[in-house]
């Protein structure tokens, strides 16, 4: 289990989360949405040590992420898939290596390697690409090699930056639907952030909105849908005038 | 009375801009004493991971290549014109007095101790350097670097310690060459346009030319080359923003690595001329 208790986390002068708790229950994809620019993606890279909170914890599996040390961190990130917005994947490696590095690193027999590469290339249709570059990929295609990346790994975890972002809707479909078959097929908990709101009633078992650097509200799909709350009923139904200005949000994205 | 109160806010002004002026200047410290830190941490870990744990020796291979085979025509070409230069340029000031039997000596002396690692070194630091920066800085920036991370890596033992030890190793290979271009070039030059004979050269390079020549100049590249590939990887593991960051960390990075090269020349002339 995934908990943030009252995380605090500032760029300078720019507090991004004020307050941050959520717990993201085992076996279940929790979606994080909210805004361009408020948070999400700073909360997510907590999970995984990428930055160290001012205040507050995240608890993974009873382990304060931040007071770990490197063999713990080392340890705690082979248990954890990160899909990245843009994929990042390593633009000199092929698709093949690019898959490889991370089983590498966990010891995994070259045998085994090579089912792994497969298997994560079939669930994600992208059989045949082993021995493409990035550069010859398109954004989608990308994408799909990062979620095969990450299950490649056998994680506990998988972390979703904005996996949607950018895509036409047909390829975010395909995206939504290679989620949910990682979830069913490795049974892995899922935390997801993403402004897109037909991806995160697709993908998620619960929803979460991050507003001004903490919740705002969480609930099942459903009674997110069915809420009350004026931020949170402007924000899914995508309505530029309502509770929050949308001309006066802050939009500078923070990474 | 008009006089004393525009005194008084000129006073006012100038206070605050005093004020301001501090806080500017303890920012300023406060991030080149972060800035020496990072260096100074990464410094520690790429010796760290050198001689404990590094293992990719794939990506040695790779960045030996790419320091060294890939700078060697660059390298002789210039150091072949050096050569030709420093002979002619020696000649026009030793025929007024006789001594053009010091022109080999001056020649191999030149480019042993003193043009053929530092030419070398700015080349390379111009090349390598920013080849180095603009790579990992692309890396960081496309969360490339943050990937290894999630993937249990270490950045500085995947990224710099293969870079810093490549460009360490390779220095003084890539300076050799470039010190026999140039003296073979001096040779030739002398023998063709200067009228001295093979014999003459050869007995004027023995007149004042030591076997330390060598080894200095040598030492001497590798401390550039480490410096140039530290600097480059700390540079591309620190830039911010998109094409523009990246572009802007590799010019600091070119410029900051050729005044360490000319910084660590005068540091080990100093100690161990």
């Amino acid at each position: 289990m995934i908990v943030f208790t009252d995380v605090y986390k500032s760029f300078g002068p720019k507090k991004v989360l004020q307050g941050f708790s959520l717990e993201v229950p085992d076996g279940q994809t929790t979606v994080v949405i909210g805004y361009s620019g408020t948070g999400k993606s700073v909360a997510l890279k907590h999970v995984v040590g990428l930055l160290d909170p001012d205040a507050g914890t995240v608890n993974v599996d009873g382990q304060v992420v931040h007071e770990l040390d490197r063999a713990g961190l080392v340890a705690l990130r082979s248990t954890i898939g990160f899909v990245f917005q843009f994929a990042a994947l390593f633009d000199s490696l092929t698709v093949r290596e690019n898959i490889t590095l991370g089983l590498k690193r966990q010891e995994v027999p070259q045998r085994e390697i090579d089912e792994r590469i497969r298997e994560s290339l079939a669930l994600v249709d992208m059989e045949g690409s082993e021995d493409r570059y990035p550069i010859e990929l398109s954004g989608g295609m990308r994408k799909r090699i990062g979620i095969a990346r990450a299950i490649a790994l056998k994680p506990q975890y998988l972390l979703y930056d904005e996996p949607t972002s950018g895509l036409d809707p047909v390829t975010s479909a395909v995206i939504d639907r290679l989620m949910v078959r990682a979830r069913e097929k490795l049974g892995v908990t899922g935390l997801v952030v993403t402004h897109d709101m037909n991806s995160a009633y697709t993908v998620g078992d619960r929803i979460a909105m991050l507003y001004k650097g903490a919740i705002r509200q969480v609930g099942t799909v459903e009674q997110i849908q069915r809420t009350h709350d004026p931020i949170v009923r402007q924000f899914i139904e995508g309505r530029p005038e309502g509770a929050e200005d949308a001309g006066g949000l802050n939009t500078q994205a923070v990474s | 009375m008009k006089n004393f109160w525009d005194l008084r806010i000129k006073s006012n002004f100038s206070q605050k801009n005093l004020k301001i002026n501090l806080v500017k200047l303890g920012q300023r410290t406060f991030l080149v004493l972060q800035y020496m830190g990072g260096l100074s941490i990464l410094f520690s870990k790429t010796l760290f991971y050198s001689i404990k744990k590094f293992t990719r020796k794939e990506n040695l291979l790779d960045q030996l290549n790419k320091v060294g085979t890939n700078s060697v025509l660059i390298v002789f070409l210039i150091t072949l014109f050096t050569g030709i230069v420093l002979a002619l340029q020696s000649a026009y000031a030793l025929k007024k007095f006789a001594a053009e039997i010091y022109i080999p000596g001056m020649v191999a002396l030149s480019m042993t101790r003193e043009l053929g690692p530092v030419l070398t070194a700015l080349i390379i630091a111009g090349r390598v350097g920013a080849s180095m920066t603009a790579e990992i800085g692309t890396m960081t920036v496309t969360e490339q670097v943050d990937a290894l991370e999630t993937l249990a890596y270490d950045p500085q033992s995947y990224l710099v310690v293969p870079r810093v030890l490549a460009a360490t190793l390779m220095f003084p290979v890539v300076v050799a060459l470039s010190e026999a271009v140039g003296i073979v070039s001096g040779w030739i030059t002398s023998v063709s346009l200067l009228d001295l004979s093979t014999v003459e050269f050869v007995k004027g390079l023995r007149l004042f030319y030591e076997f330390k020549d060598i080894w200095y100049g040598l030492f001497k590249s590798m401390s550039f080359g480490f410096a140039i590939a530290l600097i480059g990887c700390i540079r591309g593991l620190h830039a911010e923003g998109g094409a523009e960051g990246v572009g802007n960390t590799t010019m600091r990075a070119v410029v900051l690595g050729a005044q360490a090269i000319l910084v660590l020349d005068a540091f080990w002339a100093v100690v161990l001329l």
